[in-house]
C-alpha cells in the first residue's frame, strides 16, 4: 500500500468550470510539466484513483455525478479543489444554477486557489494531497488493528 | 439484424475533458442512434448581466470558456462598442487581431493534441501540447495570465505592447511554425493516422447546409462560412478561407493545420504592420436603449453576441450562441452508422467546448 504515496493515480472531473483549469489540469501532463514523472497517472476509472481532482463549482445535475464518483472511490482517498470556482464559487458565485464550493458537496482537504490554477499550483496541491492521503492510511491502519 | 442496446458514454469519461452524456442505440457495433443530454456544465451566465454592469461584466464573458476566452471578451466588448456606438482605434483592433489568432493557434494545437490522444497516439499528443506551451508563454509574459488573460475591455484593450513583446510574439511565430512543419506531417501523411481518419465520419456539403454546421466542421465539407472575410482588416493582413471537400475526420484535421500555418503568417504581418495612436477609448455613461449583435469567428466557428441596453448601467441581455451548440446536430449525423470505437475520435473532431455551449 505504501507505493501509492509515490505514483498516486489522480481522477480529474469537471463540475461545471470553465474549461481554464481543466486544460491547465492537462497541462501538467505536457512535457514541460510532466507529472508522469512523478508517477502521477490521470485515469477515468474512479475505483482506481487515489486523488479527486475537481474543478469548476458544482451545480444541480452534477451534483449526483460528483457524489457518485467520491462514493465509488476506494479508501483512504483525497478530494483536491481546484480553481477558485471549486473553492468557493467564484465569479459564478451569483449565478441562479450554482450550488457554491466543492465542500458543500463532497469533503475536500486541499484547496487550490486561483483563476486559472497554474499547473505549478495544482501540482503542489497534489503533493499536499498526499501527506493528507498518509495520515488517512495511517488512520485507516490504527482502526484495523483495533478490529 | 442484431440486438438493439443502448450503451451510455459520460459524462464522466476518460476520452472527454468536459462532461456530455450521450445515450449510444446500438446494433452490434453499428451505432444507430446517439442523443446527447447537456446541463452538466449550466452556470447561468447570461443572467449576471443584470448584477454586473457592462464594463464588469466582461470578466464574466470572458469565463464563458478558458479556452477560447479572448474571443469571447472581444465579441462582448465588440457588441458593446456597437450599442453605445463606439468607435476603437486601430491598432486596438489589430491587436485584437494578433491575441485573437494567437488563442486560435493554441487552440487548434490542444485540439490536435486531443485527437491525437483519441487515437492513442500518445507522443503526438504529447509533442502537440509542447509547442502549445510556447503560445502560453506569451500570453504570460505579455497579459500574466496563461488562459484567461482580461487583456480585452470594452472600448480596446488594456496596454499596449513593447516593441521586446512584439518581437517575442514573432519569435514565436517562427518557432511555432518550424516545429508545425515537422509535426504537421505526422497528421498529413502518417498511415496509422490516415487509416483512423480517412474516409470515417463523412458529412456531406448538403448534410452541413441542412444542419448550419459551423467552423472547421463546415470548412472541412467545402462550406465557407468564415466570419473572418467580413472584416476589412483581416484581408489586408492576408486571410483566406481554408476550405477541404472530403468531409471526413483528415479534412477536419488538415483545416485545423492549415490554419495554424495562415494565423501564424497573419500574426507576423499583424506585427510588421501595427498601425500606431492609442490602444484604448473611454467608454463611460449609460447603454442606450436598444439592441446590436456582433460575430466573431472563434476557433471552432461562428460565436454570435447579441447584447440589449435599457438606458441603465446594467444590460437587460448578454446572449452568447457558441459554435459548439451549432455543431451538436452534425455530431449526431456524423455518429449515426458509425463504429462504437470510433464514437470517442468522433466527438472529438466537432472540438466539443461544453462549456461553451451551456454556459
Amino acid at each position: 500500500m505504501s507505493g501509492t504515496t509515490k505514483s498516486p493515480w489522480i481522477m480529474h472531473y469537471d463540475a461545471s468550470s470553465c474549461n481554464g483549469c481543466d486544460i491547465e489540469v492537462l497541462a501538467c501532463l505536457t512535457p514541460v510539466y510532466d507529472v508522469e514523472r512523478f508517477g502521477v497517472i490521470n485515469t477515468g476509472d474512479p475505483k482506481q484513483a487515489d486523488i479527486f481532482l475537481i474543478t469548476g463549482a458544482v451545480n444541480d445535475q452534477n451534483k449526483e455525478v460528483v457524489k457518485q464518483l467520491y462514493d465509488q472511490m476506494p479508501e483512504p482517498k483525497v478530494v483536491v479543489a481546484v480553481g477558485i470556482c471549486a473553492c468557493s464559487g467564484g465569479i459564478f458565485r451569483d449565478c441562479y444554477n450554482i450550488i457554491g464550493g466543492v465542500d458543500k458537496i463532497i469533503p475536500v482537504d486541499v484547496y487550490v486557489p486561483g483563476c486559472a490554477a497554474r499547473p505549478e499550483a495544482i501540482i503542489d496541491g497534489v503533493v499536499k494531497g498526499l501527506d493528507v492521503l498518509e495520515k488517512k492510511r495511517l488512520k485507516l491502519r490504527e482502526k484495523e488493528g483495533k478490529k | 439484424m442484431g440486438k438493439r442496446t443502448i450503451v451510455p458514454f459520460g459524462p464522466q469519461h476518460p476520452a472527454l475533458p468536459e462532461p456530455v452524456h450521450l445515450d449510444l442505440e446500438l446494433e452490434d457495433e453499428t451505432v444507430v442512434r446517439a442523443i446527447p443530454s447537456i446541463g452538466y456544465v449550466h452556470r447561468g451566465l447570461e443572467k449576471l448581466a443584470e448584477k454586473r454592469d457592462y464594463n464588469d461584466m466582461i470578466y464574466v464573458m470572458e469565463r464563458v470558456c478558458g479556452i477560447c476566452s479572448f474571443g469571447h471578451g472581444w465579441g462582448y466588448a465588440g457588441a458593446v462598442e456597437g450599442l453605445m456606438s463606439v468607435q476603437i482605434p486601430d491598432r486596438a483592433e489589430c491587436l485584437r487581431i494578433m491575441f485573437h489568432e494567437l488563442s486560435r493557434v493554441h487552440s487548434h494545437l490542444l485540439w490536435l493534441g486531443l485527437l491525437a490522444d483519441g487515437l492513442g497516439f500518445d507522443s503526438l499528443f504529447m509533442h502537440c501540447w509542447r509547442i502549445r506551451e510556447r503560445v502560453l508563454d506569451v500570453f504570460e509574459a505579455i497579459t500574466g495570465g496563461r488562459v484567461v488573460m482580461s487583456f480585452c475591455k470594452v472600448g480596446g484593450v488594456r496596454k499596449d505592447l513593447t516593441p521586446e513583446m512584439l518581437k517575442m510574439v514573432k519569435d514565436t511565430c517562427d518557432m511555432i511554425e518550424d516545429e508545425m512543419r515537422k509535426t504537421g506531417l505526422v497528421f498529413m501523411k502518417d498511415t496509422s493516422v490516415r487509416n483512423r481518419l480517412c474516409g470515417t465520419g463523412v458529412l456531406s456539403r448538403e448534410d452541413i447546409i441542412d444542419l448550419s454546421a459551423v467552423g472547421p466542421v463546415a470548412r472541412g465539407s467545402g462550406v465557407n462560412n468564415d466570419v473572418r472575410s467580413a472584416n476589412p482588416m483581416y484581408r489586408d493582413l492576408g486571410f483566406s478561407p481554408v476550405l477541404y471537400d472530403d468531409g471526413d475526420c483528415w479534412s477536419r484535421c488538415m483545416v485545423r493545420v492549415d490554419e495554424i500555418m495562415q494565423s501564424l503568417d497573419m500574426i507576423r504581418n499583424a506585427v510588421r504592420d501595427l498601425p500606431d495612436g492609442d490602444v484604448s477609448v473611454p467608454v463611460k455613461g449609460n447603454a442606450p436603449v436598444g439592441d446590436y449583435v456582433f460575430r466573431v469567428e472563434q476557433p471552432r466557428g461562428e460565436g454570435f453576441y447579441y447584447v440589449q441596453g435599457n438606458g441603465s448601467k446594467f444590460l437587460s441581455r448578454a446572449r452568447v450562441r457558441t459554435p459548439t451548440n451549432i455543431n451538436i446536430p452534425a455530431m449526431t449525423r456524423m455518429l449515426q452508422g458509425c463504429n462504437l470505437q470510433d464514437v470517442s475520435m468522433l466527438v472529438i473532431t466537432i472540438d466539443p467546448c461544453i462549456s461553451c455551449t451551456e454556459r
